[in-house]
């Protein structure tokens, strides 16, 4: 097979970054986020109470790796709208989550004790 | 790939790092469509909001520990890998114009997101036969909307990568066919980011 008989040149936006090596190095490290997501809930290879925290690590790894590998988010010229973009939708991701769940959190702690 | 601008059929898709003027359509799509999927990103922010403050009202009911199978959510997570791998090989060989070895990757891709969803309503259905049925507490009714939000989206992806298959066959691998598709890849690969979260979130952290 070669590489050089693309006809419609360029159509890949990243051509020099997109390759079937790319995508089998991204598989082969999220197929191995993934395991250690697993065996990490499911032994004890962790200090217990740190393994929601390792999950959590492993996910922004895993995530890490399918933006960088399968969408191609790089450091090029191309891309510097789409990371800011990214970096925009990340915070108010960040904030829902976050806000919602400390939120709740506190009316919940300060709830009048049910009598029934 | 300067030595290749000659041969370039379409002026449109020629890199040019250095010119003046409007970007690229193929640029300009995938920012349009990046957005897209942001604003998709915040929209399942919201119910996985949901889910984490809902996650252990229970109401007496079944909890995540007894009703979650992770050796089904594990082959459930490889399909997703491998259909997004075999999705991105479907694309390289769309740019390059390998017609028939894209229709097998997208194929395959097809087989793979199918697996994932019969193995998903399988288990949806083996939950309400079992009485953990969304309307049994806050704890099911959020785990239903999140994970069936994203099986809804699978589901969209498959119905897209039917139709994309079959303007490649009947279109051809044009150069407005070849951005459709690049959009679809991009949905498809965010698929996985947002499973990446709900298999840590809601199976990981809940069969604990």
């Amino acid at each position: 097979m070669s590489d050089h008989d693309h006809a419609v040149d360029g159509a890949e936006p990243h051509e020099s970054s997109a390759s079937i090596l790319t995508y089998s190095v991204g598989l082969g490290l999220a197929i191995l986020a993934t395991i250690a997501s697993f065996v990490v809930s499911q032994t004890n290879l962790l200090w217990p109470p740190g393994v929601p925290m390792g999950l959590v690590v492993l996910a922004f790894a895993q995530i890490g790796v399918h933006l960088v590998f399968f969408l191609h988010l790089g450091s090029g010229p191309d891309n510097t709208n789409n990371i800011l973009a990214l970096a925009f939708g990340l915070f108010i991701v960040f904030l829902v989550i976050a806000g919602s769940v400390w939120i709740i959190a506190n009316l919940n702690a300060n709830m009048m004790p049910m009598t029934h | 790939m300067t030595t290749a601008v000659s041969e370039a059929p379409n002026v449109e898709f020629v890199h040019r790092p250095d010119a003046d003027g409007p970007a690229p359509t193929r640029i300009v799509v995938a920012y349009g469509f990046w957005i897209f999927l942001l604003s998709d990103f915040i929209m399942f922010s919201g119910l996985f909001a949901t889910y984490a403050v809902l996650s252990g009202e229970t109401a007496g009911g079944p909890t995540a520990r007894e009703l979650f199978n992770l050796r089904h959510v594990f082959i459930e997570t490889m399909c997703l890998l491998f259909s997004s791998y075999t999705c991105g090989l479907g694309m390289l060989s769309a740019v390059r114009q390998h017609r028939d070895r894209f229709l097998v990757f997208a194929a395959l891709t097809f087989v793979l997101g199918a697996a994932f969803l019969f193995i998903e309503i399988t288990e949806f259905a083996g939950m309400v036969a079992r009485g953990a049925a969304p309307s049994r507490s806050a704890f099911l009714s959020s785990f239903f909307a999140l994970v069936g939000m994203h099986g809804a989206h699978v589901t969209t992806g498959l119905v897209w990568l039917t139709y994309m298959v079959a303007q490649a066959v009947f279109k051809g691998l044009r150069p407005d066919v070849i951005r459709r598709l690049f959009c679809f890849s991009l949905f498809w690969h965010a698929l996985d980011i947002i499973w990446v979260g709900v298999l840590t979130l809601v199976y990981l952290m809940g069969a604990r």
